[in-house]
C-alpha cells in the first residue's frame, strides 16, 4: 500500500508498504530517518518515541496505514544541527547520553513534558518518563537534564 | 508477522460492513495490544479494521448525571477530562496508574476492555496454554504462578484481567454499549468479561463482529471515591493487587459503598460480598477487615501467589480507612 503523511513538516509517500510495517519501520527503512530507535517493539522502552499529531506515541506499535494523512513530528525534527533545541542541549550538557540508545525517545518524551509542564519537579519527571528505560545512565544525570532544559526553556541561565 | 489486510472504516457502518465481509477479521484500535500479539503470532487476523477515525472519541454529560464515553476515546484524554477527573476521580486515577504516557496516548477504551492476559505462558508459545491453543493444558498451574489469580480460576486457566481501568468501571456499575448489523445492546461491566470456565479462549461477551460503541456511567456514588495499586515498583508495572473505593458514611456508619478488585480475579472483580458485609455496619477498621475477608473466604491460592489474599485484605483495608 502507499502511506502519505506529513513528516518533520515535509510531506512524505512511502510506496509498497506491506501492511503489518510499523511507522518506527517506515520512517527508519523508507524514510532514511534512524533517530527513532528500534530495541523492544513491544511498548516497553520508549526509544521509539515520536509525536503523532503532536502527542508522544511508541512508533513501533502504530500500523503504518494508521499515520495516512496525519502528521509526525521525529527527534530530528526538534532541533537542527546548528541550533538545537534546549533538550537536546541539555543532554550534551548535563552528561545524560551513554550509549545513546534511548536518547531520541527520551528527548522526545521530556520535550512533551516541559511544553506540558514548563517547571516540573524530580517526581513528575520520573512518572512522565517511566516509559521510558535506559540501561546506562541509572537516570541521575536524565533528570538534571530535563531541569536544566525546562530552565532554558523559561530562558533562565543555568551554571 | 502473518500477512493480513488493512482496512481503514471512516464510520461506523462501514467498520461494521467491515468486520461482518471480511473473513477472520479483527479491529484495531491503537495497537498497543493488537499489534504486539500480532507480531507474537498470537492474534492471527487476516484482515486489520482500523477504527480510530471512527467519530466516538467524546465525553458527553447525559440528562440523568451520568457520562457517555466514546468508545474510540484515548485513555490519555480520558483522564485528563475535566468531567472525569472532578466526577469519577477513580476512573482518571486507575488510567494514570496503568502503562506508560506514550501508551495512553494510543490505547483507547475499547481496546483497553478488550486487552488480554499478561501471563507469560500466554506468551509464550513453547508452554502449553489453554487461553492461547485451547486444550493445550495451563503451565501457570504447576509453573510459576505469581501473578496469577486467587478469585475466580478454575481448573483450566487462572490468568488475571490486566486493566486498572476496568477495575473502577466495575465499581462504579459501568454499561457497555455494543452495536452490530443486528442491532445495538447495552451490557453491564461486570458481565461483559467472563470467567475462564473450561473455555478460557472465550474472555468477553462481544460476538466476533460487535464493535463496543461507548461505555456509560450512571451518575457517581455519593462520597469519597478512590484507585489504588500495589505493584512492584512504583510507576509502570501491572498491579499486583488493586482497589478502587467509592464510600460513604453518615453518622458513623457506611451509607454507601463500592468495592471493585484488580490484580486479584480472572475478570475485573466487583466486590460484592465485601460490600453486603459493609452496608449498614460501623466504619471501623473491624468491619472493613471482616469485609474484605467475606470478599476473600473463596480464594484460591497457586504455589506462588498465596501473598495476594493477604495483600489484597490489607489494602482494602487501608484504602477504606484512608477514606472514612
Ligand atoms: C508495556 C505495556 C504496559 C502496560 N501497562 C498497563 C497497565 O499497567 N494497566 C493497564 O490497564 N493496561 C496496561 N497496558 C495495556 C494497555 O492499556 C492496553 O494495551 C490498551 O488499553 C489497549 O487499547 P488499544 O486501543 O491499544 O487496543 P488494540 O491493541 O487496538 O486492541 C486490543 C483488542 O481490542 C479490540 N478492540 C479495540 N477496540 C475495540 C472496539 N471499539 N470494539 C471491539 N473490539 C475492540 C481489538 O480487536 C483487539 O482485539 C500496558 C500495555 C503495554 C504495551
Ligand atoms: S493461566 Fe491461562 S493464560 Fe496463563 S498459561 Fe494457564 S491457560 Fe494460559
Ligand atoms: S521499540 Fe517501541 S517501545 Fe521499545
Ligand atoms: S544511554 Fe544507553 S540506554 Fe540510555
Amino acid at each position: 500500500m502507499r502511506v502519505k503523511f506529513t513528516v518533520n513538516g515535509e510531506e512524505r509517500t512511502a510506496d509498497d508498504v506491506w501492511e503489518g510495517e510499523s511507522l518506527l519501520y517506515v520512517l527508519r527503512e523508507r524514510l532514511g530517518l534512524p533517530g527513532a530507535k528500534n530495541a523492544c517493539e513491544q511498548g516497553e522502552c520508549g526509544s521509539c518515541t515520536v509525536y503523532l499529531d503532536d502527542t508522544p506515541v511508541c512508533a513501533c506499535l502504530v500500523a503504518a496505514g494508521q499515520v495516512q494523512d496525519r502528521e509526525v513530528r521525529t527527534v530530528e525534527g526538534l532541533g537542527s544541527e546548528e541550533e538545537l533545541d534546549p533538550v537536546q542541549q541539555a543532554f550534551i550538557e548535563r552528561g545524560a547520553v551513554q550509549c545513546g540508545f534511548c536518547t531520541p525517545g527520551l528527548i522526545v518524551a521530556a520535550h512533551d513534558l516541559i511544553r506540558r509542564n514548563p517547571c516540573p519537579k524530580d517526581a513528575e519527571i520520573r512518572e512522565a518518563l517511566a516509559g521510558n528505560l535506559c540501561r546506562c545512565t541509572g537516570y541521575e544525570k536524565i533528570i538534571d537534564a530535563v531541569h536544566t532544559a525546562a530552565a532554558h526553556s523559561r530562558g533562565e541561565a543555568t551554571s | 508477522m502473518r500477512t493480513f489486510s488493512y482496512v481503514r472504516a471512516d464510520d461506523v457502518d462501514a467498520a461494521l460492513r467491515a468486520i461482518t465481509d471480511e473473513p477472520n477479521a479483527k479491529f484495531l484500535g491503537g495497537g498497543t495490544n493488537l499489534v504486539d500479539l500480532m507480531r507474537e503470532d498470537i492474534e492471527r487476523p487476516d484482515t486489520v479494521v482500523d477504527i480510530t477515525r471512527l467519530p466516538l472519541a467524546e465525553v458527553e454529560e447525559l440528562p440523568d448525571g451520568g457520562v457517555r464515553i466514546g468508545a474510540l476515546l484515548r485513555n490519555s484524554h480520558l483522564a485528563a477530562h475535566p468531567v472525569i477527573r472532578s466526577r469519577y476521580p477513580m476512573v482518571a486515577q486507575a488510567v494514570l496508574s496503568g502503562a506508560s504516557g506514550q501508551l495512553r496516548n494510543m490505547a483507547t477504551v475499547g481496546g483497553n476492555l478488550m486487552q488480554r492476559t499478561r501471563c507469560l505462558y500466554f506468551y509464550d508459545d513453547a508452554a502449553a496454554c489453554n487461553k492461547r491453543e485451547p486444550g493445550s493444558g495451563c503451565a501457570a498451574i504447576g509453573g510459576f504462578s505469581r501473578s496469577h489469580a486467587v478469585l475466580g480460576a478454575s481448573a483450566s486457566c487462572a490468568a488475571t484481567h490486566p486493566s486498572d481501568l476496568c477495575v473502577a468501571l466495575a465499581a462504579l456499575d459501568a454499561i457497555v454499549e455494543l452495536r452490530s448489523s443486528r442491532g445495538t445492546r447495552r451490557v453491564p461491566l461486570v458481565d461483559f468479561h467472563r470467567m475462564p470456565g473450561d473455555t478460557p479462549e472465550i474472555e468477553t461477551v462481544l460476538a466476533d463482529d460487535e464493535l463496543i460503541t461507548a461505555v456509560e456511567l450512571p451518575p457517581p456514588p455519593s462520597g469519597v471515591s478512590r484507585y489504588r495499586k500495589v505493584r512492584d515498583r512504583a510507576s509502570y508495572a501491572f498491579a499486583l493487587v488493586s482497589v478502587a473505593a467509592a464510600l460513604d458514611v453518615q453518622d458513623g456508619v457506611v451509607s454507601s459503598i463500592r468495592l471493585a478488585l484488580g490484580g486479584v480475579g480472572t475478570k475485573p472483580w466487583r466486590a460484592y460480598q465485601a460490600e453486603r458485609a459493609l452496608l449498614g455496619a460501623p466504619a471501623t477498621e473491624e468491619s472493613f477487615r471482616a469485609a474484605a475477608r467475606a470478599e476473600l473466604a473463596d480464594a484460591v491460592s497457586l504455589p506462588h501467589n498465596e501473598f495476594k489474599i493477604r495483600l489484597a485484605e490489607s489494602t482494602i483495608v487501608a484504602v477504606l480507612r484512608g477514606m472514612s
